[in-house]
Formats: C-alpha cells, sequence, structure tokens
C-alpha cells in the first residue's frame, strides 16, 4: 500500500540527511534508561491555530525524549507487559496490523536492528509505553515547539534549508528498513524529530477540529461544543501541515509502518495540559 | 450512521490531497474485523469498557467505568461550563430517553464524562445533575484524570480541543453501547432526536435483561 512507499521513503532520506550532516554526533547507548531533555519554556506560533486564541501560543516547561522509542525498547515493554502482545491486546486498542513487522508476537525478527524506532504501534500501546516510563506522550504543541529548531536556532521554520529538509526526507523513496536512532542533534538535543519516523502525539485526534458552534442556525455548526474555529495558519508551512494531515486521518487503534513516538514529561509543579 | 468519522475522513483526505498534490498516499491499516483474541476475560476485545478508567460521579462516588457494563448505555463527554451545545446535548439525550416507554427507559443507562475535570468538580456535576439531567437513578454525571479523558475520547472516537480560554471544541456525539460495551450506534443531532438512533436504542432497551 502507499504506506509502504511512505515508510520506504521515510528510511531512505533519513539515511540521506544522517550522511549529510555537518557534525555526526555519538548515538546514545542502547540498553540504558531513555534519556529526557529539558525543554525549557516559550512560545510558538502553531500551525494549528484557533480564532479564540490568536498569536503565539505559550508552551510550559517540559522534557521530551532524546529519541523515539526503539524496537528493542517496546520488545522489552512488551515483554514487561505481556497485555501489549499482539496476540492479546484487545481490538479497542490496537487494531490489526499493530507489531506486524514482528515475524513472532513478542520481538522483532532476529538480526533486525534493535535500535530502529519501533512503527506500527497504536495510540494506546504508545500511551502505555510511555506511562511505564512515568511519561506521556507530548501533545501537539509541544512537539511542534522542538520539531521547529533545528541544530542552530530554535525556531529555523522560516529557514528555507529548514523546510528543504524536510521534504526531502518526505520525498525520497527507498527501500531500506528504517535506520537507527541517534541522528544528529537539534539545538534542543532531541535528536532524529525530522527524517526517520511521523511521530504520535496526545491529541492527534483533534487537530482537525474546526467549526464554530457559538450560533444555532447551522445544524453542521452543532457538530463541535464550544467557541471558536481552529484553523489552519501558515499554509506555506507544508512539512508541518502533512504530519497534521497523516496524524488527522488515524484512529487511535491504528498505526502504520513509518509512525513511531517518543514520550514527554511535565516538569515538576506544573499540571499535565 | 457515523457522520462526524466520515467528515473527519473527509477533512483529512481533502488536507492530504491539498498538500500532497499527486504524491504521497497516506493511509491507516485497514484490517478486517478478527475473532477476539483474548479468552481470559468475558468482555469483548472491542469493548469500550477495557478501558477501566476511574471515574467519580456527582455525589462523589468512585467507580471503574467496566462497571458500566450489563446494560445498554448512552454515553457521551460534555464540559459544564459550555454555554450552548452541552445543554442541547443533555437535552437531547432526555429526547431520546423521551422516546422510550418507561419499562424500556429502565434498561437504559446515560453516563456523561466531562472534558474538562479541572473545573468539573463533584459540586459542580451535582449541581448540573440537579438542574439538567435526567432521573439520578440512571443518570451519571463523572470526572477521571486528564489522561483518561483522552483515552476514553479515543475509544468513543469523540474529539475535543482545548481553546485555550476555558472553553473546548469537541463533537457532539452520543454513543449507544451494549452491555458488553460494545459501540453500536452513534448520534450527532442535536434539537430532537434521530428516529434511527431511537429505534436502535429502543431495541438494546428490550434485548436487555429484566432487572438490569
Amino acid at each position: 500500500m502507499s504506506l509502504l512507499r511512505l515508510a520506504r521513503a521515510v528510511l531512505a532520506c533519513a539515511t540521506a540527511l544522517a550522511a549529510c550532516s555537518p557534525e555526526p554526533t555519538p548515538a546514545p547507548p542502547a540498553t540504558t534508561t531513555a534519556r529526557y531533555i529539558d525543554i525549557p519554556a516559550g512560545a510558538i506560533t502553531s500551525a494549528l491555530a484557533s480564532d479564540a486564541t490568536p498569536g503565539p501560543a505559550a508552551v510550559a516547561a517540559f522534557s521530551l525524549r532524546e529519541t523515539p522509542v526503539t524496537q528493542g525498547e517496546f520488545a522489552r515493554f512488551v515483554a514487561a507487559h505481556p497485555e501489549w502482545r499482539r496476540d492479546r491486546v484487545p481490538k479497542v486498542f490496537a487494531s490489526d496490523g499493530y507489531l506486524r513487522s514482528w515475524p513472532t508476537p513478542d520481538r522483532p525478527a532476529a538480526g533486525a536492528d534493535e535500535r530502529a524506532p519501533v512503527t506500527d504501534v497504536s495510540w494506546f500501546a504508545a500511551q502505555a509505553f510511555c506511562e511505564s516510563e512515568g511519561a506521556r506522550l507530548p501533545s501537539w504543541l509541544e512537539w511542534e515547539y522542538v520539531a521547529a529548531a533545528d541544530a542552530k536556532q530554535r525556531d529555523a521554520r522560516a529557514d528555507p534549508e529548514w523546510l528543504a529538509r524536510i521534504l526531502g526526507w518526505y520525498a525520497r523513496p527507498a527501500t531500506e528498513a528504517l535506520p537507527a536512532v541517534g541522528g544528529a542533534a537539534n539545538v534542543y538535543g532531541v535528536r532524529d524529530v525530522h527524517g526517520v519516523v511521523w511521530e504520535w502525539v496526545d491529541d492527534f485526534a483533534s487537530l482537525l477540529v474546526e467549526g464554530d458552534s457559538r450560533t444555532g442556525d447551522d445544524p453542521d455548526k452543532l457538530k463541535f461544543c464550544g467557541a471558536g474555529a481552529i484553523n489552519l495558519k501558515g499554509r506555506e508551512n507544508y512539512a508541518v501541515l502533512m504530519r497534521i494531515a497523516l496524524l488527522s486521518s488515524l484512529d487511535a487503534a491504528d498505526g502504520t509502518g513509518s509512525l513511531g513516538f517518543r514520550c514527554a514529561r511535565s516538569s515538576q509543579h506544573q499540571e499535565q495540559p | 450512521m457515523n457522520i462526524l468519522a466520515s467528515l473527519r475522513t473527509r477533512a483529512a483526505r481533502v488536507a492530504a490531497a491539498a498538500l500532497l498534490g499527486a504524491g504521497i498516499g497516506i493511509a491507516a491499516h485497514a484490517q478486517p474485523a478478527a475473532p477476539a483474541r483474548d479468552a481470559a476475560t468475558a468482555l469483548p476485545g472491542d469493548s469500550v469498557y477495557r478501558l477501566a478508567a476511574a471515574l467519580t460521579d456527582q455525589n462523589g462516588r468512585n467507580f471503574r467505568l467496566d462497571e458500566r457494563r450489563g446494560r445498554p448505555m448512552l454515553v457521551s463527554m460534555f464540559y459544564t461550563s459550555c454555554q450552548f451545545v452541552c445543554p442541547m446535548l443533555i437535552e437531547s439525550i432526555r429526547d431520546v430517553e423521551q422516546q422510550l416507554s418507561p419499562a424500556e427507559r429502565e434498561h437504559v443507562g446515560v453516563l456523561l464524562v466531562s472534558i474538562d475535570p479541572e473545573h468539573d468538580t463533584v459540586a459542580v456535576l451535582k449541581r448540573t445533575s440537579d438542574q439538567r439531567a435526567g432521573d439520578p437513578a440512571r443518570w451519571t454525571l463523572a470526572r477521571t484524570d486528564a489522561a483518561s479523558v483522552r483515552k476514553l475520547a479515543a475509544v468513543l472516537g469523540i474529539q475535543y480541543r482545548a481553546l485555550g480560554n476555558g472553553e473546548f471544541n469537541h463533537t457532539t456525539a452520543i454513543l449507544l453501547l451494549d452491555p458488553q460495551g460494545r459501540i453500536v450506534a452513534r448520534s450527532s443531532k442535536l434539537g430532537g432526536a434521530e428516529p434511527g438512533f431511537v429505534q436502535r436504542v429502543r431495541a438494546a432497551a428490550r434485548a436487555a435483561p429484566s432487572g438490569a
């Protein structure tokens, strides 16, 4: 299916990106406890903005996993939480494609790279994994905030090179397996936000919610309870909008071969949004 | 009729088409239904009650979502500070109830879970329950933690988004769950009950074991 093509595209260009990184940084260790990187508070003009909240959105300080969750890490999670094996998980939490690249329900193929990002995981499974690390999935805004960075600046979105690199990754067809995580770090020290896999976010299902329910005259407008529509802003920002389109097309029990995840933690003294 | 789902799919498709042109296609796993794999428990694999979320009702009583199994349930999500549509949502559920005979009504429970647990305290739920909701013997207004709100919305296919000003956008779907927690019907109509949906509710009520 087209997804496979997409997955292949993802990995080929990831390889290419790694190759052209100016300063390849050493990869994090494979099996130790996952590293979370502190992300300072700030603001971002989101590609998603609402009438009710125009202008930059505030992002509270949080921490984000340095790398996406790997095949090996997910296999250890499944071993510790066998209710998440694909032969045991309830359908409501994971559709039939869950972990389908694994030859057996408990581990990836022998010889497959343990440090490649896990894919074909549902949103529920991703949430459960993150909870096992005392974490959660990042919100869209948190993810977008970090994804705006390049190696030198926090918001590189105006830089044509930032966009070109990402679009290059999206577009390139490929035939190899996904590369291991641990690509070049961005300015925060977070790796592989672009170039390897797409990632679940906590509020994935609501990104394209739109409609205005302040008036009751149009039945179509009654779909949503609340004041204000959400509009897509920054239409030139294809790279980000493509992520939104993908995530919005999924159900929480779905997964795809190009979709992985990483986890986030709220900073202390802060309530999860 | 799954109007919301089709709208969402359409929106995503339009967006994807616009963004990608004729290039990369994006699709989720479309898998045929598989037999239930889990024999360890009687709950079917596609039961919403698999999410055994911990909730608190308008009287401060704690309960688990799966305690609602055993009879058909009308389930939705709402928030009490919502001025316009949420009161209509409650009214719409009452409209559905009004279409049922008293005997049928007895068999159908109602569960409304807040998407705004920060503001919808037990006291607020109690007030809303007293002012607007139906018979408290059958109606439950409940709150749960933020993470469970997100998961419950996901299993129910309800979308919501905080707008940052205390308001939320959310889909106004009313779901009919069978006694095992499977979603058997969905209505998005506000202001008057949807006849097809009422029929499904009536059928579920009649099929419910007496005394449930």
